[in-house]
């Protein structure tokens, strides 16, 4: 046990005696928590548009003002022919031109004025999003210019949003953003490890010491363990006072389960690292094959039950999605292990596949 | 230039000797350009729905089976307790509940005001956002047939509205996503790469054998930029004619404009790994720093959220993002086939960017340690 200790020792004075790393290893998530909490949203807001009218009426000039004035658009230059709608949306200038046909204040007396809503759908969320505002405006406008006549439809809906009633897509990032970090960091710190050890030839004194492959994985893996759980805490306080997450669920539960996920990521760190002999592939595979797969099927930006099924089985095995669930179920929806069994029990299962794999695949033998 | 050529011919033969890297650099990019083209949809199906049907008459059992007939709605359950629809939402049975009041029937026919009322689990505020925008949609087409059926006397005036696509009629998104990811994929690649390649000799000594050759300073940066360019652009290639074959992703304007441009975002992204590289001790220090940017500028590229809707610093940040360019290139050049005219100024923008870091990577990079 003593042995053990002083291996624990050595692997924290590695980390402390190396300041660098470690500002990089706080600074950066606080850095990138703080960044992406306050750019990232889906919500449309100042879209670029360009009109053809070809009225210039007091009817077109009373809807573009409306349309202009509701903050989801912004205009960005008149055009005067058809001509000029290819040109602007090449240029990529704008996201929507609002074509209005000729006649149109005496047209819309005899409800045939022509409105047309043409949307540059490269990006096709971004595109029906936009057509559909327009459409909800120009509706709400002839609603106002015929209020009382029986035009009006006799059905309305009356939309409750649930748990994040103002749709802020801080909710739903930030337990995405801490995740992915979590994840990413916490397994390229391990996976680094072993394999620098053998890339620098140190891998030859651990293996002639008497310590036991076990001993040798977890003495690496609990300074990590401290310095990744640490970091978990500091974003999620910022989660609280920063962004002011609403934590429903209990806070001795989160952090369990966060370190449970922090044990996943490191786990899987080791695994990497006892397969492979540089620094570099253990990075590569840790970053670069790691990263797009936990950003994409983890649920955080797209949602996982959209995906083809193929995906979905795929995504099964990514265990940033478990932990973006456990999550964002206790912060925002206050569950607790009664709801969340499954999912935990998923990740302590990642945990003794990773674990066990890496004890196999520690040799003690150098090539 | 002699000099040079040997630097090169050193990296390649190290790229190329070292067998384990070579699949993550060719296979890995091209197998998850195939796969994560897939994921990144927002396209909304069989959201579960729990009706609560309180009016239980006709119209409310047309109107029910409208929805569920519809591809966005999947109808699970239709009880007349509120409970057990708040439940189901509390749980995660439903995604939303659609509540009918009573008298529904009575009231729309002799046009009484009737609310409904539609609670939605919005901790996704994107798919909530658009599964109640198809909620009313379907409803208001429905209250619309109620009008035709009883047309009032004075009918009065409104718009036709004609909504069009134009550049992705289908609203594909895997023709939106294909050029972005294959972006992201070569730019990981070529600034891991890069980033990693100068301080891997200061780590394990070698670097001492070069700094004591007469390798001039510029020569040295340029023959380590040189092969890994060569790499990126292959890689490009590889992944365009994948897109073609797998994902049948349009190419309206020239190859040539876009290689050119690739040639210049390369050097770019090249330079800010070379960079780092000279600034770091250790490989671990380089990862983290080039990790730290490489999710800046994915996440900020506006691949996966649109710019536009940034706050308005947070646009300018990305003024200083490469990969934004790059993919505003790619979707503008493949899927609406613009020219140079078009594009001129964000050559201007990455010309005058590369000159800059790759300008200050000599400058940094030290002979003597």
């Amino acid at each position: 046990m003593n042995r053990f200790t002083a291996f624990v020792k050595k692997e924290f004075l590695h980390i402390l005696r190396d300041p660098r790393t470690l500002l990089i290893m706080f600074g950066m998530p606080v850095a990138q928590v703080i960044l992406f909490g306050f750019a990232i949203t889906n919500e449309i807001s100042n879209a670029k548009i360009a009109i053809l009218d070809q009225s210039k009426d007091v009817v077109t000039q009373k809807l573009i003002s409306k349309i202009l004035s509701t903050g989801y658009f912004e205009l960005e230059n008149y055009l005067n022919s058809e001509y000029e709608i290819e040109q602007v949306f090449r240029e990529g200038k704008v996201k929507e031109v609002i074509v209005f046909g000729p006649n149109f204040a005496s047209d819309f007396q005899n409800g045939k004025a022509n409105l047309q809503v043409i949307a540059d759908a490269t990006d096709p969320n971004t595109g029906t999003t936009l057509i559909n505002y327009t459409n909800a405006i120009v509706n709400d406008f002839i609603g106002q210019e015929f209020a009382g006549s029986a035009r009006i439809l006799p059905i309305r809906i009356e939309t409750r949003m649930w748990y994040n009633p103002e749709l802020l897509g801080v909710f739903y990032f930030i337990p995405g953003v801490i995740t992915i970090i979590l994840m990413l960091v916490s397994t390229m710190l391990t996976s680094i490890s072993i394999a620098r050890e053998k890339e620098l030839g140190t891998m030859e004194v651990l293996l002639a010491s008497p310590m036991k492959p076990a001993q040798v994985i977890l003495a690496k893996v609990i300074p990590y363990l401290f310095l990744s759980f640490f970091n978990a805490i500091v974003i999620l306080l910022m989660g609280r006072f920063v962004f002011h997450l609403p934590f429903e669920g209990s806070i001795v539960f989160l952090l369990l389960e966060t370190l449970l996920f922090i044990i996943v990521a490191l786990s899987l760190g080791v695994l990497i690292s006892t397969k492979v002999a540089t620094q570099q592939l253990a990075l590569m595979i840790s970053l670069f094959a790691l990263m797009l797969p936990t950003i994409l099927l983890s649920g955080f930006i797209f949602p996982v039950e959209n995906m083809p099924i193929a995906l979905q089985v795929i995504s099964h095995f990514i265990p940033a999605k478990w932990f973006v669930i456990i999550i964002k179920s206790i912060l925002l929806k206050g569950n607790d292990i009664s709801h969340l069994w499954k999912e935990t029990l998923i990740l302590v299962a990642f945990v003794v596949v990773f674990i066990g794999a890496s004890i196999k695949n520690y040799k003690v033998r150098l090539e | 230039m002699r000099t040079i050529r040997f630097i090169i011919q050193k990296e390649f033969l190290q790229i190329f000797r070292n067998k384990a890297m070579l699949p993550i650099i060719f296979l890995l990019p091209v197998i998850q350009l195939v796969i994560l083209s897939n994921a990144a949809t927002y396209e909304i199906q069989d959201i579960r729905m729990v009706a609560i049907d309180k009016d239980n008459s006709p119209m409310s059992h047309r109107l029910l089976s409208k929805l569920n007939g519809s591809p966005y709605f999947k109808l699970l359950q239709v009880t007349n307790n509120t409970k057990v629809g708040t439940e189901a939402l509390n749980n995660g049975i439903a995604d939303i509940v659609l509540e009918i009041p009573h008298r529904m029937e009575k009231n729309v026919t002799s046009n009484i005001p009737v609310k409904l009322q539609l609670s939605v689990n919005a901790i996704d505020g994107v798919k909530a956002g658009l599964a109640s925008g198809y909620m009313q949609a379907i409803i208001v087409e429905y209250g619309k047939g109620i009008i035709m059926l009883n047309p009032p006397s004075s009918l009065s005036g409104g718009v036709v509205t004609q909504t069009s696509n134009w550049f992705n009629e289908s609203l594909d998104y895997k023709t939106f996503m294909v050029p972005g990811i294959l972006v992201l994929l070569v730019t990981m690649i070529g600034t891991f790469l890069t980033a990693m390649n100068i301080v891997r000799e200061k780590e394990l000594g070698t670097m001492e054998q070069l700094n004591v050759s007469p390798i001039k300073k510029h020569h040295f940066i340029i023959g380590k930029l040189f092969p890994f360019l060569v790499l990126g652009l292959l890689e490009l290639f590889i992944g365009l004619v994948v897109a073609k074959l797998v994902f049948n992703t349009p190419f309206l304007g020239s190859l040539f404009i876009v290689f050119l441009f690739a040639i210049l975002y390369l050097m770019v992204v090249l330079g800010i790994g070379l960079l780092i590289s000279t600034i770091t001790e250790t490989q671990q220090q380089a990862m983290f720093i080039s990790w730290f940017f490489m999710v800046i500028f994915i996440l900020m590229s506006g691949l996966f959220t649109p710019i536009e809707s940034m706050p308005v610093w947070a646009q300018k940040i990305t003024l200083f993002n490469p990969v934004r360019y790059f993919i505003e290139i790619m979707r503008m050049v493949m899927l609406k086939g613009s020219g140079f005219g078009d594009v001129g100024r964000h050559f201007l923008i990455l010309g005058i960017y590369a000159l800059v870091i790759n300008g200050l990577a000599i400058w940094q990079y030290r002979k003597t340690s």
